[in-house]
């Protein structure tokens, strides 16, 4: 029966090509969009984890409420402590403090007068510890433009887009202006070592990295930091974990303004939110896509069975059952499904794999982003990505066919010689 | 008998007539003239000064020392002398212009743009307050609105307009000693109305026949914390200051 049907619709291209290359195309977008959203998505809290709040982040709790405004006079105090504790009760996660600060970075001329200043906001990681995790979490070999990673104390990077506005080469001298902890203006002479480019356009733009204890020191930050930002061992978010620990960690905590606060990544600066927009927005996509598939296949359907009124109507004529019948055209319709929705997932994915290994550069979109998100997207092919749009366009097919083949039910024994005269 | 009692009217009627000249007098003050009265007293034509400032920040307090010349109101030369991170660094005002060198960096840096809207040491003054024209009526157009007493002082309430946008703080209240022409209390405000900083005065004091504040409580209302307090602990006034003084190159030396 199979076979048969199967004959016919390869020798009748008119009824199995044009809803087999519907399918395709939309199994073919629904595949490539959920795999290039998923990258998005995972790149976003890649980046968010890498640059700016971890997996989990230790804060005080009134840091944590202007965060955004890297407020240095409400940092953690004595980190070792805090840093120890947190490695021996937390062992599944990298540890790291952090200071971040605003400022402006000025450089002198020849006789130490200011000759250019710009704004820049910066980085204290640690640099200069050997295997040091910032290397790897920030990407700092593979950012380096010119120049090298510092290697002893004094020694910053400085991201290439604000060293050609500011016209410095690696070796020259700039002077941070900043603030202390305290509120004082902070002057701090640094060496330039290299020069970096994360390709994240909202760090580009004026990014400063230094190792934490120039920073301490700079900013009167002595045994102090504003966060301590942990990241899973295999740097993959997982939120019910990083809600337990969270939790265990925040209830040996009091709750003063000046004691030390755990929040997870989803709850940091509406990345939550963000993710569940996303989400909510991937769902609906494909809700979408199977009910305008539907509607598509079913009018495809109309049409063809109208084209088919006299098979069909020969068909029911010579004895066979109107469900049979049905059935019939319920089977081609999975054929074609089938065949529409395994072409759409090949070329789905085909384009997808492509899109996850060259990426796709939407940097002229981010020139005045503030979010940590690299400038090239790409995508990333899961389980779910190969079964994403296969069965959509397998269950519109069918539904398409469905409703259109409830038509075949109306067809009257009586009068269906008399339709075959005409 | 009789002539004490002659000599007591005598003494009641000068001293009625007096209240009455002093009151009659200073009702018919305008406010702009108040605000001269305020410049004659406290404006000198030069002055040292070492001074403390107490910074009640959210999480403690910190105490900075600092040495002042002054010379008119547009040159101003500061070194602080502690703590021991701010000793050393000295900030030399010229007109507009504000300079400011870091030993620890050897360098002389403009302070200028955004920069002016810090605070200065971490206090509740930033360095657009410090830059000031001191010469209120130059600044703003006064109106005495009212009397209260502020420290056991009678005051003249007075409400400052600036004469044109770009000046910082768009309107001030002041309440003014009506004896010593001392500020005693000031609110100052944004454009919109929102109360911005606060000037409390504790102490005033008389050096070399002129009124001068020597303890006060400057508090950024929007800032956490319970303010600086700023002592002067010795003044010079009409001091022989050199003049090379202030110069960018005496900052280095």
């Amino acid at each position: 029966m199979i076979r048969f049907l199967l004959k016919g619709l390869i020798r009748d291209y008119s009824r199995s090509l044009f809803p087999a290359l519907i399918v395709a195309i939309g199994v073919m977008l629904t595949v490539f969009l959920h795999a290039y959203l998923n990258g998005a998505v995972t790149m976003v809290i890649q980046s968010a984890a890498h640059y700016s709040t971890g997996h989990v982040r230790v804060t005080t709790n009134a840091y944590a409420e202007e965060a955004d405004h890297m407020p240095n006079d409400l940092a953690l105090m004595w980190i070792d402590s805090l840093l120890t504790d947190l490695r021996r009760n937390f062992p599944d996660l990298h540890w790291t403090p952090r200071i971040k600060f605003g400022g402006l970075l000025d450089i002198p001329d020849e006789k130490g007068e200011t000759r250019v200043q710009a704004p820049i906001f910066g980085y204290g990681v640690v640099l200069l510890a050997p295997n040091s995790y910032e290397w790897k979490i920030l990407n700092i070999q593979d950012a380096i433009v010119k120049g090298r990673i510092p290697q002893k104390s004094g020694e910053i990077l400085i991201t290439d887009e604000l060293a050609e506005r500011l016209g410095i080469l690696p070796g020259q001298n700039a002077t941070l202006i900043s603030s202390t902890m305290h509120g004082s203006m902070a002057l701090s002479n640094f060496i330039i070592a290299g020069t970096v480019q994360f390709g994240i356009a909202a760090m580009d733009r004026g990014a400063i990295i230094a190792d934490i204890s120039d920073i301490q020191y700079a900013l009167d930050m002595q045994q102090s930091a504003g966060e301590i930002i942990g990241l899973f061992q295999d740097d993959i978010y997982n939120n019910e974990q990083a809600v337990v620990i969270a939790t265990q960690f925040n209830l040996r905590q009091s709750h003063d303004s000046f004691s030390a606060n755990m929040r997870t990544l989803r709850t940091e600066g509406g990345i939550g939110d963000y993710l569940d927009i996303v989400g909510a927005a991937s769902g609906l996509i494909i809700v979408i896509f199977v009910l305008a598939m539907s509607i598509v296949l079913w009018n495809a359907g109309l049409t063809g069975n109208l084209r088919r009124y006299g098979e069909f109507g020969l068909r029911l004529a010579i004895g066979e059952e109107n469900a049979h019948v049905y059935r019939s055209i319920i089977v081609e319709s999975f054929l074609v499904g089938i065949s529409g929705s395994l072409l759409g997932t090949i070329i789905g994915l085909a384009g997808a794999y492509y899109v996850q290994i060259y990426g796709i550069n939407v940097g002229t979109m981010m020139e005045r982003s503030t979010m940590m998100i690299t400038n090239v997207i790409r995508a990333q092919v899961t389980e779910v990505t190969y079964l994403i749009g296969f069965l959509p366009g397998l269950l519109a097919t069918l539904l398409g066919s469905a409703l259109s083949g409830v038509g075949i039910y109306k067809r009257k024994t009586a009068q269906l010689f008399k339709e075959l005269e005409v | 008998m009789k002539s004490v009692k002659r000599y007591s009217t005598i003494i009641i009627l000068f001293l009625v007539l007096g209240t009455l000249k002093f009151f009659g007098q200073s009702r018919s003050l305008s406010g702009d003239q108040i605000l001269l009265h305020v410049d004659q007293n406290m404006i000198s034509d030069s002055k040292i000064v070492i001074s403390r400032m107490v910074i009640h920040g959210r999480r403690d307090s910190r105490t900075i020392e600092a040495k002042t010349w002054q010379r008119g109101t547009n040159e101003t030369f500061t070194e602080y002398l502690a703590p021991a991170r701010e000793k050393g660094t000295k900030m030399l005002k010229l007109k507009d212009m504000l300079w400011m060198y870091s030993p620890a960096t050897d360098r002389i840096i403009l302070i200028s743009g955004h920069m002016l809207r810090q605070s200065v040491m971490g206090s509740d003054l930033s360095y657009e307050d410090m830059m000031e024209d001191p010469h209120l009526p130059n600044l703003y157009l006064a109106v005495v609105v009212g009397e209260e007493i502020v420290n056991e002082r009678p005051c003249w309430i007075l409400d400052l307009t600036a004469k044109n946008e770009e000046i910082s703080y768009h309107s001030r209240k002041v309440w003014i000693d009506k004896v010593h022409y001392v500020i005693m209390r000031e609110h100052l405000f944004a454009k919109g109305g929102k109360l911005l900083k606060t000037i409390d005065v504790r102490e005033i004091t008389k050096v070399q026949n002129r009124w001068i504040i020597k303890s006060c409580l400057y508090k950024d209302v929007l800032k956490e914390g319970n303010g600086t307090e700023f002592f002067i602990d010795s003044i010079i006034l009409d001091a022989n200051i050199p003049k090379y003084l202030f110069t960018k190159a005496s900052l280095k030396k």
